[in-house]
């Protein structure tokens, strides 16, 4: 368990394990939730029965917190820069990010291309679909309600929110990761940037540029 | 589906799986059917909208959901939506748009709205 404080077993022994008060999710202090403990017993289950090792859970930990939430701007800077590639991304986010080596796991991607047209943006309106394998684990206003309720009915006012004003003549596109599909924006790129190494490229294309709620930006130099 | 061992830069085929025998290609106009099955499923059946992309066939989510295999697949695809039609009180321009998926069985094709085979499609 991530709360260094509070000691699972422990608790276990004594028979405490509820507590109406618990938080349902997070980092906070306290007793784990209901979720927590089942997901901890069906771990250790797991392991018992030999099926899964404590060190392959760690890994995977350490893989959605330091490899998943970079592929998405190498991805992108390969579009950015491979015309050809673009092409292949837009028709078939999976296999495209396959041949740079990046595998989606189970997400199956569509890439949506902003315009000086059009500008997308990605919600999901019924939980939190994300695409994790390619930028990580989503942002807690990502998972909110009020975001998830708003941006498909005023996603300009939303827009806003984040610093992003689009002129009247930019149709906003909303698309809704409802089903089985995971999404991921092709933000533009900046005017200025010619001849930007890739690493330079990608510290503009932070997550939010890629969920469409920003636009990437060239810092002044 | 998902290998338990990530990021060993293995290739993987396409994201799209077929659907041969569909019912809508895109372009196609649709709209959503009336629908009350049992349990706690429902269909927005109040909205028109257009194909845009077909994405394949998927497990039924009205199975998965009570634990079923969710076979056969049903074919899933992205319809689009003009905001102004999804919110009567919509401020933005007339141009924005919304684009969702929905299951083959939840559509009905609007009159007239149905072209035959596009051949542009994969499946």
């Amino acid at each position: 368990m991530s709360e260094q404080s509070f000691d699972y077993y422990a608790k276990h022994q004594h028979g405490h394990v509820h507590d109406e008060h618990a938080p349902a999710a997070g980092e906070k202090a306290g007793p784990p939730s209901e979720h927590e403990i089942m997901s901890r017993a069906m771990q250790e289950l797991l392991e018992e029965k030999g099926l899964i090792t404590a060190e392959e859970i760690r890994r995977r930990m350490e893989i959605f917190d330091e490899e998943f939430p970079y592929r998405g701007s190498r991805v992108i800077v390969r579009a950015w820069t491979d015309p050809a590639f673009k092409e292949r991304l837009l028709k078939d986010g999976k296999a495209a990010c396959a041949e740079m080596g990046v595998d989606l796991e189970a997400d199956r991607l569509i890439a949506v291309e902003n315009t000086p047209e059009v500008h997308n943006v990605i919600v999901c309106t019924l939980c939190s679909c994300y695409p994790r394998s390619l930028l990580g684990m989503p942002p807690t206003w990502y998972k909110s309600d009020n975001y998830r309720a708003r941006v498909v009915h005023e996603p300009r006012a939303v827009l806003k929110e984040f610093g992003t004003v689009l002129p009247d003549n930019v149709t906003v596109r909303v698309h809704d990761s409802n089903a089985d599909m995971r999404y991921v924006v092709v933000p533009m790129r900046p005017s200025g940037t010619e001849g930007w190494s890739e690493e330079q490229l990608a510290e503009m294309l932070t997550r939010d540029t890629m969920v469409g709620v920003t636009v990437p930006r060239a810092p002044l130099r | 589906m998902t290998p338990r061992t990530p990021g060993g830069g293995k290739t993987l085929p396409s994201t799209y799986t077929p659907a041969p025998g569909r019912r809508f290609n895109v372009g196609d106009r649709v709209k959503i059917k009336r629908l009350f099955p049992p349990g706690h499923r429902r269909t927005p059946y109040y909205i028109r909208g257009v194909i845009e992309r077909v994405c394949g066939a998927f497990p039924n989510p009205e199975e998965l959901a009570y634990g079923f295999a969710g076979e056969p697949r049903r074919v899933l695809y992205r319809v689009r939506f003009e905001q102004r039609h999804v919110w009567p009180d919509y401020r933005g321009p007339a141009r924005d748009i919304i684009e969702m998926e929905i299951f083959e069985h939840w559509l009905d094709p609007v009159a007239g709205g149905v072209r035959a085979d596009d051949p542009d499609q994969r499946g």
